[in-house]
């Protein structure tokens, strides 16, 4: 329990000295996570409408491989990303193994499909009738689609909550395409991991309350959103 | 709907502010930059939880102007990067596995850098009293009360190390007593304690890991327990796309006096004992192999 007090306190004292070293990792944490969390709204968002909306006999197969995405394992996306990066991999001519970009992909990677999934969710969840009343009211089938998007608002911003809390949380991918390299793809969650390595238990506390503090922070900021700048009823 | 275009809006931001940072970083070098100044350096745990690449690697890179991508991982993993021609450095400590990858043509030059030395450590207790035998002796005694160990189990070069020993003394160490962590020496060395097992270690991680176990030093010094970390240049006649003129500066600087020093330094402030000998320009008949 002691090691727990003792990490709030290294914690406080890190922020308080203006450790510029921890800020760079934390700030670099928030970049790739939600720059892949933006990339995987804009691919997954439009997937999720486009299933919810399309009537096809394969439908449920498509539902079921997103909705099995949803858990999909960190490290299985970071081998296969590290796979492709490689210098002597498919894409190794674009140099992005062990950089930030390659984080990004893999984390998009990782939350697309809990954005589409939840997305599909969100718009399953209004009465199809909704939609078919506002065709039949003379909606152009776009306008119709705008509407059901505003009336899932809440669920999609859930969506895009949930894929970012899955990518800032998320170790194994970051660790195997990033490296956890000091001053370039260090981030909070492996840097929590190395210092546990090292035995600096105090150390990975305050990391890891860093950690949280910077999550919460967005997570704050993206649910005032959810509920149109008014406050949670 | 206009909430949902500001977040987009705020994301997009964020993405671009974060690709214009990191362009103006990289354009920030002092000396002359090298062509192409990424290095990829495949390595130990131990050379990193030590705190050692802390030390080595900013005189380095002001120096040069090169930019070291430090992968700490097993040496198995390590030597195996090498083999695809992933990295272009290989600093390790697996001594026969080495050779086999020298062999094959997948690097070059291999270089001795420095030393320290693996220890037995166990509970203070002792159930199997091999403090002070030699490591053969100390093996027997653990494999006949079936002691607890914890092996690393992760192809590092302190699991080949350890297999190399149990091979030795013609011993096959078995569950239940003989657990595989699969985990890095600083965890390994956590399990034991959490155990009260015996398990093997290098001195250095051992050393850094000493404020969070109970475990003691019960057998140290027997020659066959020397720990001899190597450098290699990943072959640029095999692999095209190896930064050779960035792993020979590198090995240059590791095996120069100012590198050299650094080496011998490192750890005697804060452990007071250095955590590596520095061994540049020696073969391992000097050190006793």
């Amino acid at each position: 329990m002691d090691m727990i007090g003792q990490g709030v306190i290294s914690a406080y004292q890190l922020l308080a000295s203006a450790d510029s070293e921890i800020f760079e990792v934390a700030l670099l944490t928030l970049k790739v996570s939600l720059s892949a969390t933006a990339i995987s709204v804009l691919f997954g968002v439009p997937f999720g409408l486009w299933l919810a909306f399309r009537d096809f006999g394969s439908k449920h197969i498509f539902s079921s491989l997103v909705n099995f995405g949803m858990g999909l394992p960190p490290v299985v996306v970071g081998l296969v990303v590290s796979l492709l990066l490689w210098r002597y991999g498919p894409l190794g001519g674009l140099g992005l193994m062990y950089t930030p970009a390659a984080m990004v992909i893999a984390q998009a990677v990782i939350a697309m499909p809990i954005v589409a999934g939840l997305t599909f969710a969100a718009i399953l969840s209004i009465t199809p009738k909704f939609r078919w009343q506002l065709l039949s009211l003379g909606a152009t089938p776009l306008q119709a689609c705008w509407l059901l998007v505003k009336e899932a608002r809440l669920g999609l911003m859930a969506a895009v909550i949930a894929g970012f809390g899955r990518v800032v949380s998320e170790v194994g991918a970051s660790m195997m395409v990033g490296g956890n390299i000091k001053g370039q793809t260090r981030v909070l969650t492996t840097a929590t991991v190395m210092e546990v390595g090292k035995g600096n238990y105090d150390m990975a506390m305050a990391i890891s309350f860093i950690l949280l503090v910077a999550a919460y922070s967005i997570v704050v900021l993206l649910t005032y959103l959810q509920h149109g700048g008014k406050s949670v009823r | 709907m206009r909430k949902l275009c500001s977040l987009v809006l705020m994301l997009m931001l964020i993405v671009f502010s974060g690709c214009a940072m990191s362009t103006s970083q990289q354009g920030k070098t002092n000396p002359p930059a090298p062509a192409n100044k990424d290095i990829i350096l495949a390595t130990t745990t131990s050379t990193q939880d030590s705190g050692l690449l802390d030390v080595l690697l900013p005189v380095f890179e002001s120096k040069t102007g090169y930019k070291i991508k430090t992968i700490a991982v097993g040496t198995g993993q390590a030597l195996a990067m090498g083999e695809k021609g992933e990295a272009d450095i290989l600093l390790v400590h697996a001594p026969d596995a080495e050779k086999k990858v020298v062999a094959a043509g997948s690097a070059v030059n291999r270089k001795l850098v420095m030393h320290n030395d693996f220890i037995l450590v166990g509970p203070p207790n002792d159930a199997a009293l091999i403090k002070g035998k030699n490591v053969t002796e100390a093996l027997t005694a653990l494999a006949k009360i079936q002691a607890s160990f914890i092996s690393r189990g992760d192809d590092s070069g302190t699991h080949k190390m350890e297999k190399s020993l149990w091979k030795r003394i013609n011993i096959t160490p078995a569950s239940p007593w003989y657990k595989e962590a699969g985990a890095g020496m600083g965890q390994t060395l956590k399990i034991a304690d959490e155990k009260q097992a015996y398990t093997l270690s290098d001195r250095a991680t051992y050393l850094a890991q000493k404020k969070n176990l109970s475990l003691e030093v019960l057998v140290e010094g027997d020659a066959k327990l020397l720990n001899i970390y190597h450098v290699m240049e990943v072959n640029p006649a095999k692999f095209s796309k190896a930064n050779n003129a960035g792993a020979k500066a590198f090995i240059d600087f590791l095996l120069s006096a100012e590198g050299q020093s650094l080496i011998s330094t490192f750890g005697k402030d804060k452990f007071g004992q250095p955590l590596f000998f520095a061994d540049g320009g020696k073969t391992e008949k000097d050190i006793g192999l």
